[in-house]
């Protein structure tokens, strides 16, 4: 199937208004050699035919039943209103390019313009870009941003193990192009926050931290901004957006940036992407942040109107001077974000948050239960909210095979995959979809693996 | 349309108005921590029809591809096939968790895959990486492996990177973040290159070059085979922006040409939908000295006597990971899907109808606009939207086509022709819109001689009229609160 329209007879008037003969003479410029390969693809489809090999294909993966899985660890699986995909569905939204022509994008700049206002309430913060292309992408232009408001005189991201490893894999990719830049502080997997305080100096331009923490945990938080504070550095917080119905903001506590993936906010799993990197801050960082900004203005009649504004930070006019070569964002999904988050409401995030915090409590205290298992054994005094670390009897490969062989489940991430020392050791993750009647199977399928 | 007096959804916003409803906890409630809290969380209270109506009504103040033509140079906003959206959202993809144990996505690796080989076939790699979110997130990828590439042969002194002044914003921008200096090469008279300053330019500090091919004139560069040799000659890398590969899939390989490196739009060339500025996917392709560098992991194909399986793989000297997980797959899914509906014959069609329509609009409006490289273009072209002695500008061109129910072309880019409108229709177009197209842009240039000031005050019938974005960027009013919250 094609989609080019063009009927024979248009195509000669075409090519004859032109003044060629044929279609060829228009690659007169491609080197001869190299024109027109013979590209060893398989032959095309219909549309009918792609449809079925589709769902062949789709069919290839083992079935995921969101209310029996257990895995988390940066995208989750939560309910998502039957409104989000209705506006996604609008081919006025999906179908558009950035709003460089406000007269006719004030839609989508009035939903990002809202979407800025929702997340800045969501996180205490001051400013939120329109978006990033995910958390850990967000996470990286944030230490970016540290190294720029430094100036060149401070060097030092320091970094805690506790964050989602590969968003400091990203962080570290992206630093490899900025001179003399370095990670500290995520070498020993067991650094809590206080060692992480000794490492603040005068080289520091950052202090990043995810709370809740990549295993599920909240940070000890009080006092903390000071101590960066006094130290020179900014203060940057990864943070779960879902948890911030139920938990006080990042900003609250003194951070100076705060991002987040946002994938749990109404936008599918898909695999991993597309996501959403949210990214705000504080309005003195304002002419540093990366990444489109909307706002609010008049139009010559006195109307009230949205444009994409602060432009001179930006790639398309400073070029090599730009604060991030970003163009191309994750738009959509902050359409999705603010939808998500306009139907929840704050009554509605707050009930997901509380669900989240009682299924999983209910679901470690039982698991917790079963003889050869341990919750949380690193830090077994700090409060959790979705997710907690399983140290099992046995090899997690092993518990996880037998989930999914015999049960239909698909249990927790193995934490040994990033850290030697937690081998055995999972993270799950339980949100409001998952059902006592799902947890109680997922205890007793555990129960069966200690045996 | 009578201007935009949409509320926002604080204004709509009723406190005890709810949209949805949970469930009651069905397990033993654990108590709240004591610490740590907060009383509430300031989100708008709405009724699902609140928001269906908020968002529908916004949706009609947009315009996309599906509401008309919309030849925005260098985007390529080409028809998004829809059956991609109903496959992208079937369970087996849509569900999918990335870090599910990899027996149990075997089609999405095996997607994965396939769309790598492909993209390698189409692009004459001898590798490609999916993981890059966008064009820009590929040129940062490509130059930093780029930067791997000469370290690892203990070349240190390679700072330079070689960049024309037509290439798009994010080339220079992308070669800061990655570390090296940005030096731009001027164009010749044809708009190519300028091949003497190349020779000039090159010595044992170059790093690489980056050359969109076709250029944003929308012409092929027509020294390109001396240019690479150039830079290869002394010891440089070839960097390629696919932003204009909607001109040459099925035409020619990038590879064949001497690349080592380069980045698909998949949401360009392989029209997964532009989203309102993303999510994109940028993947990367490199060539046999590069692909050990790629981010990771990849995927990788093994058969033994356990049988045939996909795994995920970092390659051997990989620069490491540019995103989460596999980047963003539901636009793989989407471009999948689209190249497998066009396979070669297809994709050489698409191109050539890009480009048949892009020459068919220059050889039509060449009377009534000057075009300053007037020869056989690619998918794109450019013209200058002054109309002599009106004072009309290519702005105000661009707002008048609004009028016209047109989305304008680029304009004030690229940044070496004066007043540009960059032009690029994309292959699914037919004849009368283009025809349309070409009517409103001459109805334009004779408006603007006999009556200057209707096109310079346009747009007139758009919801809203030219916004003051002067006032945007000094006043900075971000959020719904920023005004009530100023000192």
């Amino acid at each position: 199937m094609s989609y080019v329209p063009h009927t024979e007879r248009e195509r000669s008037e075409m090519l004859a208004a032109i003044g060629v003969a044929r279609m060829e003479e228009l690659f007169a410029a491609v080197p001869a050699g190299v024109r027109f390969p013979d590209l060893k693809l398989p032959p095309p489809v219909s549309e009918l035919d792609l449809l079925r090999e589709m769902q062949a294909l789709a069919c290839r993966n083992a079935a995921v039943e969101p209310t029996l899985s257990f895995l988390g660890a940066g995208t989750y699986h939560h309910f998502r209103p039957a409104t989000v995909d209705y506006v996604l569905s609008r081919g006025e939204f999906y179908t558009a390019y950035t709003q460089y022509q406000p007269e006719v994008s004030q839609g989508f700049l009035q939903a990002l313009f809202e979407y800025q206002s929702m997340i800045c309430r969501l996180t205490g913060m001051e400013v939120s870009n329109a978006s990033h292309y995910d958390g850990a992408t967000a996470l990286a232009e944030a230490a970016l941003l540290a190294l720029n408001v430094a100036a060149g005189k401070r060097h030092k991201i320091v970094l805690s193990p506790a964050v989602h490893p590969q968003y400091r894999a990203v962080v570290k990719t992206y630093l490899r192009g900025t001179h003399a830049a370095t990670v500290v502080g995520d070498e020993d997997g067991a650094a809590d926050i206080d060692q992480l305080k000794g490492l603040l100096d005068q080289d520091t331009a950052a202090l990043v931290i995810q709370n809740p923490n990549f295993f599920g945990q909240c940070e000890s938080v009080k006092g903390l901004a000071e101590v960066v504070h006094r130290a020179g550095a900014l203060f940057i917080v990864v943070t779960d957006p879902i948890s911030l119905g139920l938990f006080e903001p990042p900003g609250t506590y003194g951070a100076d940036v705060v991002v987040a993936d946002g994938q749990a906010l109404g936008i599918a799993p898909s695999f991993g992407g597309p996501h959403l990197g949210i990214f705000a801050a504080r309005m003195m960082q304002v002419r540093r942040l990366s990444g489109h900004l909307v706002g609010e203005t008049i139009d010559a009649d006195g109307r009230r109107g949205y444009v994409l504004t602060l432009a001179t930070r930006e790639q398309h006019i400073r070029r090599a001077k730009a604060t991030s070569n970003i163009c191309t964002n994750s738009a959509l999904c902050a359409l999705a974000a603010a939808t998500y988050l306009a139907t929840m409401g704050k009554r509605g995030l707050r009930q997901v948050a509380e669900l989240c915090f009682h299924k999983s409590h209910y679901a470690a205290a039982e698991i917790g239960k079963l003889k050869g298992f341990a919750i949380n054994p690193q830090a077994p005094a700090k409060p959790f909210f979705k997710e907690f670390v399983v140290r099992l009897p046995v090899p997690c490969a092993e518990a996880n095979a037998h989930l999914r062989e015999q049960h239909g489940i698909i249990g927790g991430y193995d934490l040994g995959r990033d850290d030697a020392n937690l081998k055995n050791h999972m993270l799950m993750a339980v949100t409001e979809v998952n059902t006592r009647a799902s947890i109680d199977r997922l205890v007793t399928a555990l129960g069966e693996v200690a045996k | 349309m009578t201007g935009n007096k949409i509320p926002t959804v604080y204004e709509l916003s009723v406190p005890d108005r709810h949209g949805v409803d949970l469930p009651a906890p069905d397990v033993p409630q654990t108590a709240l921590p004591t610490e740590g809290l907060r009383a509430d969380c300031d989100l708008p209270e709405l009724s699902q029809l609140d928001v269906v109506r908020h968002y529908l009504a916004l949706s009609q103040l947009n315009f996309g591809v599906d509401s008309g033509f919309y030849p925005l140079g260098s985007c390529t906003m080409k028809f998004n096939p829809k059956v991609n959206e109903q496959i992208a959202r079937l369970p087996g993809f849509a569900e999918a968790h990335p870090l599910q144990e990899s027996e149990t996505v075997q089609g999405n690796l095996a997607l994965m895959f396939e769309l790598q080989q492909w993209l390698a076939e189409i692009g004459g790699f001898a590798g490609v990486s999916l993981q890059p979110a966008a064009g820009a997130h590929g040129e940062f990828t490509g130059l930093l492996m780029t930067r791997a590439y000469h370290h690892a042969r203990g070349d240190l002194k390679r700072t330079r990177i070689l960049i024309p002044d037509s290439a798009h914003g994010t080339n220079p921008a992308s070669t800061t973040m990655a570390g090296f200096t940005a030096v731009e090469l001027p164009s010749d008279a044809r708009g190519n290159i300028d091949l003497e300053a190349v020779r000039v330019a090159c010595d044992d500090t170059v790093a690489g070059i980056m050359i969109t091919n076709p250029n944003t004139l929308g012409l092929f560069e027509e020294h390109i085979d001396a240019v690479v040799q150039l830079v290869r000659a002394c010891g440089g890398l070839v960097y390629g922006d696919g932003a204009n590969m909607n001109a040459l899939a099925g035409i020619a390989r990038p590879g064949d040409l001497g690349f080592d490196v380069m980045h698909f739009n998949l949401h360009k060339t392989f029209s997964t939908p532009h989203g309102g500025g993303g999510p994109g996917s940028g993947p990367v392709g490199a060539s046999a000295r590069l692909k050990e560098f790629l981010p990771g992991p990849v995927v990788e194909f093994t058969r033994d006597a356990q049988g045939a399986r996909y795994d995920l793989a970092m390659p051997d000297k990989s620069i490491g990971r540019v995103a989460t997980f596999s980047g963003n797959f539901g636009m793989l899914v989407r471009a999948y899907a689209y190249i497998r509906q066009h396979g070669t014959k297809g994709l050489r069609e698409n191109s050539e109808h890009a480009v048949l329509n892009a020459n068919y609009l220059r050889v039509k409006l060449r009377d009534a606009f000057t075009v300053p490289f007037d020869r056989i273009n690619m998918h794109e072209f450019v013209c200058s939207g002054a109309i002599d002695g009106t004072g009309v500008r290519a702005l105000d061109v661009s707002k008048r086509l609004l009028d016209y129910g047109f989305h304008p072309p680029t304009n004030y880019f690229p940044l070496i022709v004066p007043e540009a409108l960059m032009i690029e229709p994309t292959e699914t177009e037919a004849k009368p819109t283009l025809d349309a197209f070409v009517a409103a842009m001459q109805a334009i240039a004779k408006e603007a001689r006999e009556n200057p000031a209707l096109v310079k005050e346009a747009p007139h019938q758009t919801p809203v009229r030219r916004l003051d974005e002067v006032k945007a960027a000094r006043e900075l009013v971000l959020t719904d609160r920023a005004k009530s919250e100023a000192p």
